[in-house]
């Protein structure tokens, strides 16, 4: 059958082409990652030491030193912003997918989505008048009033479509043995949505790890060690920022390191929330 | 079995609807109490909307009824849903375990979030209610185990422990043995003879033989009208409406 295997052949090549126009689009996409990667760990290694995970800066003109205060710094900013941010979103993410099918419901979706394409420095500037202004300084609780915020719609949009992949015959089973709705939600749907909204949570806090502009209005930045919410604080990005528009080459190869640092930190996370999904499939 | 037992359901004239859908038409029944009650007819005939307005859980899906059902005497509109429902267990076609809880959790979930007992009650009534259900021997050594680490058959007496572990008096099965091997539906149906004795069973199923093996009287359902209602034995040798005979001969179905 000279016919088709003239056609077949054809089809293997064109198969072949494909896959291989593929895999090129995979390693195109996935090059730039390992090119920041290699980049800023080549250009800041000569800062990463112990000291740069324990110290605070060092004085214009001394080398050396670290950023211990902007890791503490970010940490604390992460973890007010999840204070903020996870109730609201969590608690919209059950509403919309339990009560949602209705005019307001469809108006809070709308708005949420509006909110997740706002530019973060626009939210840093809400955040500065809502909360700056009136304590009259700048404060780790207003960054992370910004954070939770940008937080928000993510948080929220996971929520609600990992509520609504649990299947009805868990909630009727739980409406069946006289369990209360609102105790199905809390207790029976929740928990089960809990791995997939636990992904939604960690992509949320790698975005806010990864924020500069609204911090910038918010909690400022602090060349010392603080702790306090109520006072301005360091954090990565800022410190990135501030050290890399520096005149100083020492002060830019810590700006390399603390990039270095803070992508592994966002591609760790991803890496958690890909284990946290794997298990679902056992 | 004695003529005069008490009725521990009665519908009365029930019209259930959909919205616009009228699904059930005028159906009244009686239940009595300790046997178990068939009901049979083919798909999309009303069966299973009819078990499910018993304990109400027809208003999830949105919908409305007309008429009454009593439980002993009493509407059950008159009954608090989450009393009634826990008064009513039900037990559903696909086995479905919290997939969140072990065998330990499953089985007292309906107690636990109801804040009765305590952890230490607990542990009896797991034991109980697994007993009940026919499954103690096979778990016992693994109740910490996920409930999904059963097979369909056990999972399914698993779901029957936990609607027994509520201590409930109607027992309402949704084609409970239609997703199960013959096994496992052979072991659910001795179950449901054990289980009469102690509550009020009704069961849907689209298994004539499975009505005519395990039920005291039975209720024959099409599109949306209950048809006939009586005693198995009776309903299977001399049915008393042409319908009846056709479905049970297997002239539609």
């Amino acid at each position: 059958m000279p016919a088709k295997s003239r056609t077949y052949g054809w089809r293997r090549f064109k198969n072949s082409t494909m896959f291989m126009l593929s895999v090129a689009s995979v390693l195109l996409a996935i090059a730039p990652l390992f090119l920041i990667t290699f980049y800023t760990l080549s250009r800041g290694i000569g800062a990463i030491n112990l000291d740069f995970f324990t110290q605070m800066p060092k004085p214009v003109g001394e080398s050396g030193g670290g950023m211990a205060n902007a890791i503490a710094g970010t940490g604390i900013l992460i973890g007010l912003g999840c204070l903020f941010g996870l109730p609201v979103g969590i608690s919209s993410g059950i509403y919309l997918a339990e009560y949602g099918d209705n005019p307001f419901g469809r108006t809070v979706r709308f708005l949420t989505d509006v909110l997740s394409g706002a530019p973060s420095i626009v939210v840093g500037v809400v955040a500065y008048v809502i909360v700056v202004l009136p304590m009259k300084h700048f404060s780790a609780l207003a960054g992370g009033v910004a954070l939770g915020i940008l937080m928000i719609p993510t948080i929220t949009r996971t929520t609600e479509e990992m509520i609504r992949l649990v299947p009805q015959s868990f909630r009727e089973a739980s409406l069946a043995l006289g369990i209360p709705v609102w105790k199905t939600t809390l207790r029976i749907v929740l928990p089960t949505a809990l791995k997939g909204i636990t992904t939604g949570i960690l992509l949320s806090i790698a975005r806010a790890a990864g924020e500069t502009a609204p911090l910038l209005f918010t909690a400022l930045g602090n060349r010392f060690w603080s702790t306090s919410i109520m006072q301005p604080i360091a954090s990565l990005t800022v410190f990135i920022y501030d050290y890399a528009k520096a005149p100083f080459e020492d002060w830019n190869r810590q700006a390399w390191a603390a990039s270095f640092i803070l992508i592994t930190l966002i591609v760790a996370l991803s890496a958690l929330f890909r284990f946290v999904t794997r298990s679902r499939t056992s | 079995m004695t003529p005069a037992e008490h009725i521990k359901i009665e519908a009365k004239e029930v019209n259930t609807f959909f919205g616009k859908n009228h699904v059930l038409k005028d159906v009244s029944l009686s239940i009595p109490e300790h046997r178990v009650t068939a009901i049979i007819g083919p798909s999309g005939c009303g069966k299973s909307t009819f078990l499910r307005s018993i304990n109400r859980m027809h208003e999830i899906a949105g919908g409305t009824m007309e008429g009454s059902i009593t439980l002993d005497h009493i509407d059950i509109f008159d009954i608090d849903p989450v009393t009634l429902r826990r008064r009513v267990g039900m037990v559903f076609q696909k086995p479905n375990p919290f997939p969140t809880m072990s065998i330990f959790e499953n089985v007292c979930i309906g107690l636990k979030l109801n804040g009765i007992g305590n952890r230490k009650t607990y542990g009896e009534v797991v034991e109980q209610s697994l007993r009940r259900a026919a499954l103690w021997d096979e778990v016992k050594d693994s109740l910490s185990k996920s409930g999904m680490s059963l097979s369909g058959g056990q999972q399914q007496r698993l779901c029957i422990a936990r609607a027994l572990a509520v201590d409930p008096e109607v027992l309402l099965m949704d084609e409970p043995a239609s997703a199960l091997d013959p096994i496992a539906t052979s072991k659910i149906e001795e179950l449901i003879y054990e289980l009469k004795q102690q509550y009020t069973i009704v069961i849907v199923t689209h298994n004539m033989q499975q009505a005519a093996r395990i039920s005291d009287t039975t209720a024959f359902f099409y599109l949306g009208e209950l048809i006939e209602f009586d005693e198995t034995k009776a309903m299977f040798t001399t049915p008393k409406r042409k319908q009846t005979e056709d479905y049970i001969t297997g002239r539609f179905g």
